[in-house]
């Protein structure tokens, strides 16, 4: 167990590490970015992560990792009993209390069952201080495959209709699945376009919401650079898109952290600001 | 669409209005075509025990945060003109 390690993560049902699982309903939207760096940005912070890939036949986030080349065993692997829990995580190059269990590529949802990622996760949360579960898209068993074992569950959405729509939907069956409230993170805000009317702004869709925002992710090139070398954003101390996900990451793990300004003299950062009862 | 003012809607506003319709029917399992039949209904029933005004009568589902609500607005007529 790392140094930092905080109360607030080993206060759940439990005991130990804490699950924290991305979803969304709607593909593409930013599910597998926002594990890798929020991963990445945890362990940066000097808590010991892993992440673990739920996309089962469509394996992503090694390759957003750049950890492609290293996979021995997957996730249908340990639940199968075919290795170990510690011989499937595969460690980071970069961090070294960063973890990766990838998911099977041969292999469809129904190869694991709610009950097995509960078990699974159990097990590491005696090893670890998070795990961070990457949902596939939709609502089906790999979605609740995923959630099954959330202590916290993360919506990621874009500025558009049919991203919010399907936002809402899952909203509603993390409710039901008694796993809420779930949080937010709007990814891909382009600024100019907000400010000139042609994207829903952050206080509309939180308003349409009605959750807790944790992160604004501006639409930023550098992650498409980065996914390209397989290196997290997070670790390019640049980058918007970067900064935006280290905030999520200290927003999880409890700590106060003002929204980040998409532009220098954009107003709508301060009435969000109001709007949530904190600055900026 | 244009606002009051003759400007040109932007496209962000009908987003969150369409947004706005959509969401109250998807949360509500309430098909959007299913709002005029309700309010018949209602206007036939409460019709039998009271007069109703049923040109104004208005049924809407509001949000408060992610719950929704029902509201009806059914004005009835003055007890004169019923004839008594
Ligand atoms: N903030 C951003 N700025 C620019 N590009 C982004 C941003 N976030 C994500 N992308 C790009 O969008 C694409 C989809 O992202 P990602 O694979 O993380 O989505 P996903 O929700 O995991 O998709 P799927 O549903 O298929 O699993 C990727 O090419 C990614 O690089
Ligand atoms: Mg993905």
């Amino acid at each position: 167990m790392s140094a930092r390690r905080t109360s607030s993560n080993s206060s759940n049902p439990a005991g130990g590490g804490k699950v924290i699982t991305i979803t969304s309903g709607k593909g593409g939207v930013g599910k597998t970015t926002a594990t890798a760096n929020i991963g990445a940005a945890l362990a940066a912070e000097g808590y010991k992560v892993c992440c673990i890939d739920g996309d089962i036949g469509l394996r992503n986030l090694d390759v957003v990792m750049g950890l492609e080349n290293r996979i021995v065993y997957d996730l249908v692997d340990v639940i199968e009993g075919r290795c170990k829990l510690r011989q499937a995580m595969i460690r980071d190059k970069r961090l070294p209390e960063l973890y990766l269990i990838p998911a099977a590529q041969t292999r469809d949802k129904s190869a694991i069952s709610p009950s097995d990622m509960v078990r699974l996760c159990d097990e590491l949360r005696a090893e670890v201080d998070y795990i961070i579960v990457d949902s596939p898209a939709g609502i089906e068993r790999g979605f609740r495959n995923a959630i099954a074992p959330a202590d916290e569950v993360v919506i990621i959405t874009n500025p558009e209709v049919s991203a919010v729509r399907d936002a809402d939907r899952i909203i509603g069956l993390v409710e039901a699945e008694q796993k809420g409230p779930a949080k937010l993170v709007l990814n891909r805000l382009n600024a100019s376009m907000v400010k000139r009317g042609d994207m829903l702004a952050p206080e509309d869709v939180l308003e349409l919401l009605a959750i807790q925002l944790i992160g604004l992710v501006p639409e930023d090139e550098n992650v498409i650079v980065s996914s390209n070398s397989g290196s997290p954003i997070v670790l390019d101390e640049k980058s918007r898109a970067g900064q935006a996900f280290r905030n999520v990451a200290k927003r999880l793990t409890g700590q106060e952290v003002p929204f980040i300004s998409m532009d220098a003299d954009d107003g709508f950062l301060s009435r969000l600001g109001k709007m949530m009862g904190r600055g900026g | 669409m244009m606002d009051f003012l003759g400007r040109k809607r932007k496209s962000a506003n009908k987003a969150k209005e369409r947004l706005k319709l959509v969401l109250i029917h998807d949360r509500t399992d309430l098909p959007p075509g299913m709002m005029e039949d309700l309010r018949d209904e209602l206007i036939e029933v409460i019709s039998r025990h009271i007069a109703v005004d049923r040109d104004q009568v208005r049924i809407q589902v509001t949000q408060d945060g992610r719950d929704q609500h029902l509201v009806a607005e059914i004005p009835l007529k003055p007890a004169k003109a019923r004839g008594r």
